[in-house]
């Protein structure tokens, strides 16, 4: 059977998707600087990425469904001002991690509600959020950077869990349970369900305003944390934070092979596509790249490691 | 008889897939005004070749011959030069523009670079009078019927002078009337003296407008009949290559409990005027009528895809609200779609994840589903339904069409329904297909299913149903009780208002 060994091969390079990229660049850096490669320098890449990475994984399953999330870097900063703010209050500071989480869980809820009861397409919605939170977050910050030194969920931004950063350690941990639920439960299939064919998912009973509350809440959950984590990092936060990581997030999640138009792909994927990005951010600074050739240099990565992407699972096999 | 000029010659054409012969020297004459229809069982090479006449392939070894002299064709513009046109099944028309801009879409009349639209409305609009189309050019194509959108692609075949014109099921989305009207344009196109391939799966539309019939079987030709010659069964056993006695005759007999389904008064205010009927478990209801008769809309209401004005409901002697597909499937009913690709398959998805989709809950532990928990629970049932495939983990994608459809019923199998809408089965699935699904409803008539067999094609409600209702204009006009008095003149008779209505719907009480 010809075909059949066709079509494992096929679908091994498939599975492998962008990952030979990624080692292509980490060679390619490690060959211009031995320092790339060093134990320290990795660690930081990773924890460069972590943030990207939470976000995406959110966005993953947005985009699985066939939609898109513009709203999660104005749901970051909303929610990382708000915990800053409460972290500072003498009586609920202990909350402030869980209130920052809970918020981004409800604008996540704002935006699933907008598209499945009122049935806006999710650019819209989420453009409308994005514009809205952005204001917001400056508000509740009054304009001004929120600072508190002596924070007491620091440790999540600095501290270390055995060699590894908690933040990445976070990001990983995160990555793990997105797969367990995009691959292992019923509602993970649904998701893909939903986005491969909404109308056929409608038949077979699926309630798709529940998957839309479910994609778009955990998204908004998860930049409520990845809001947690920048503001612990840098124990402060502004109306600013967060500005354009919707397009890095939708950058890992496209690099990382899922379809646009929803139903394919998955989070490993996006794990290679945030890695990709943080290595080449991490590495061209190495160089003494300039943030304007990253910039030029980022968007040219993007586009060819999409392209190759295409060129290969392009070439499709006959059928009929 | 006018002297028959050959107009296309084919010698010897073969063209082979990654793993598939899929036309293997492929030879036959088509003359100058002549409606010569290909008919063949899905996947037999007909539209491999279709393709590479219009270009859009290129073949391995062979010839073809216009007029006598050897054409090569590298790519669809140049099969256009030639005269040769393809009308795809999916049609190719852009709606957002006129029609008269999507006649010349690619050859647009233009001075100096700008658009000279008056000139492009001119002659689009002689060439659409000569079809006969009852549209102005300026008219918007996205507000068209699709019968007349296909008028638009016709025209566009003619604006490029086209001798033979490829036609690849064009009546599948039409009503009778739509096909009637589009017959009439064929035939005019034939009197040109333009020739006509038609592809059709339909028996009794070849029979009314074929002047020669040849048959592809699994990539190879299997012969040319003459009008004379054509017969269905002779065509049957041509392509799948025996004989097959009454092909449709299913004789099902199965113990029937009348009354386990009843819908009452059933109505959205618009398409579907209040209409009853009931159901026994074990029985095959047929529901025939012209297609846009309301039953598609009215099942979709039964099922509670569309939200209904009025209507009760019954199961087993008691009543039950049905206001989401997901109350009907709690409830024991299932529903067969009857556009697979569109609203029955996540195509991209496993085939064990189609089928097991409605179950997936059940199979989950506190939502938790283990590795390939669906795969692993399809693999009884595709064997139960003959689903070919190489396993429960590729794609639905790769199947064939009567692959497909039989996962859609396993997938129904799978909730053990009650009651199950089966809306146009068999459209486009091949014979071979075709008779495993009705084998399939008479066993699982035989099991107690009640099953409601809405069809567009006769011959298999004549043969498989047991009881037959027929629809027109949003009412069920007829119903035929005994399996004697089903005949096709007999439906088309309430189906085309010759005979008045005179359904009455009679409660038939249940006994536990």
């Amino acid at each position: 059977m010809k075909k059949l060994d066709h079509f494992r091969r096929s679908s091994l390079m498939k599975s492998l998707g962008i990952l030979p990229v990624l080692l292509i660049i980490i060679v390619f850096f490690t060959v211009l600087n031995r320092n790339f490669i060093s134990g320290g320098n990795l660690t930081n890449v990773l924890r460069q990425a972590s943030i990207n990475i939470v976000l995406a994984a959110g966005m993953t399953m947005v985009i699985l469904t066939g939609g898109i999330d513009l709203s999660v870097g104005s749901i970051l900063a909303s929610s990382a001002v708000i915990s800053l703010v409460i972290s500072l209050d003498p009586v609920l500071g202990g909350f402030a991690v869980p209130i920052g989480m809970i918020f981004g869980l409800a604008v996540g809820l704002v935006n699933g509600s907008l598209i499945a009861f009122l049935g806006l397409p999710p650019f819209i919605a989420t453009l409308g959020t994005m514009t809205t939170f952005r204001g917001a977050a400056y508000l509740i910050a009054g304009g001004t950077t929120v600072i508190n030194n002596s924070l007491n969920f620091a440790w999540i931004g600095n501290d270390y869990l055995g060699p590894l950063p908690w933040l990445s350690v976070i990001a990983l941990v995160i990555i793990a349970l997105t797969w367990f639920l995009l691959k292992r439960t019923v509602t993970g299939v649904r998701i893909y369900a939903v986005g491969g064919n909404v109308q056929a998912a409608r038949l077979t009973g699926i309630k798709v305003w529940k998957i839309m509350l479910i994609v778009y809440g955990a998204s908004g959950f998860l930049c409520g944390l990845a809001g947690v984590m920048l503001s612990s990092r840098l124990y402060s936060a502004n109306g600013l934070l967060g500005q354009g990581y919707e397009l890095d997030a939708i950058a890992a999640v496209i690099l990382g092979g899922t379809s646009m138009t929803g139903g394919m792909g998955g989070i490993f994927g996006t794990l290679i596509g945030a890695l990709i990005i943080a290595v080449l951010n991490n590495g061209l600074t190495i160089m003494n790249v300039s943030f304007f050739w990253q910039l030029v240099i980022r968007g040219i990565v993007i586009i060819i490691a999409v392209v190759i992407d295409t060129l290969r699972a392009g070439s499709r096999a006959f059928n009929g | 008889m006018p002297q028959e000029k050959t107009l296309l010659r084919i010698e010897g054409l073969s063209k082979s897939f990654p793993g598939v012969r899929a036309l293997d020297n492929v030879s036959f004459t088509v003359n100058e005004g002549e409606i010569h229809v290909v008919m063949g069982e899905n996947g037999a090479g007909k539209s491999t070749l279709m393709k590479i006449l219009a270009g859009v392939y290129r073949a391995d070894n062979g010839r073809i011959l216009l007029d006598g002299h050897e054409v090569r064709i590298a790519d669809p513009l140049e099969a256009m030069e030639l005269g040769i046109n393809l009308i795809y099944q999916e049609l190719s028309v852009a709606p957002n523009i006129s029609a008269a801009e999507n006649i010349f879409l690619g050859s647009e009349k233009s001075r100096f670079g700008v658009v000279n639209r008056r000139e492009m409305n001119r002659v689009s609009g002689e060439i659409l009078s000569r079809l006969g189309a009852g549209f102005a050019p300026e008219t918007i194509a996205g507000r068209l019927s699709i019968a007349e959108q296909q008028q638009i692609e016709i025209a566009r075949a003619l604006n490029h002078r086209s001798r033979i014109l490829i036609m690849d099921e064009p009546t599948a989305a039409l009503s009778e009337r739509e096909t009637d009207r589009l017959f009439e344009v064929v035939f005019a196109l034939k009197e040109r003296g333009i020739a006509i391939i038609y592809i059709s799966h339909r028996m009794n539309e070849v029979t009314r407008i074929a002047d020669r019939l040849s048959v592809l079987r699994d990539g190879r030709y299997a012969g040319t009949l003459d009008k004379a010659e054509i017969r269905a069964d002779t065509v049957v056993s041509m392509m799948v290559g025996r004989s097959l006695d009454d092909f449709y005759r299913h004789d099902i007999s199965t113990h029937i409990r009348p009354g386990v389904f009843a819908v009452e008064c059933i109505s959205d205010g618009g398409k579907v005027a209040e209409s009853s009927f009931s159901l026994g478990s074990g029985e095959i209801l047929g529901l025939a009528g012209l297609v846009g008769a309301g039953r598609t809309e009215m099942s979709r209401l039964i099922f509670g895809i569309d939200r209904k004005t009025s209507g009760r409901i019954y199961l087993e002697g008691t009543e039950i609200a049905v206001d989401s597909p997901g109350d009907a499937i709690a409830a024991g009913m299932g529903f067969v779609p009857e556009d697979r690709k569109m609203q029955g398959l996540f195509m991209r998805m496993s085939v064990g994840d189609n089928i097991s989709m409605n179950v997936l809950a059940g199979l989950a532990r506190g939502g938790y589903l283990g590795k390939n928990a669906g795969e692993n629970y399809a693999r009884a049932l595709m064997e139960d339904m003959n689903v070919r495939a190489a396993s429960a983990s590729v794609n639905v994608e790769s199947l064939s069409g009567g692959n497909q459809q039989k996962v859609l019923l396993a997938r129904w199998l799978a909730i053990d329904p009650k009651v199950l809408i089966l809306d146009e089965p068999t459209r486009g699935v091949d014979v071979g297909a075709k008779s495993e699904i009705y084998r399939i409803m008479g066993e699982l008539a035989s099991r107690g299913v009640a099953i409601l067999f809405i069809s567009s094609e006769l011959p298999e409600i004549v043969g498989v149903a047991q009881r037959v209702l027929v629809m027109r204009e949003g009412r069920i006009v007829g119903e035929i009780r005994e399996k004697t008095e089903i005949s096709q003149e007999n439906i088309m008779n309430y189906a085309a208002g010759v005979k008045s209505p005179d359904y009455q719907y009679r409660k038939a009480e249940y006994t536990a």
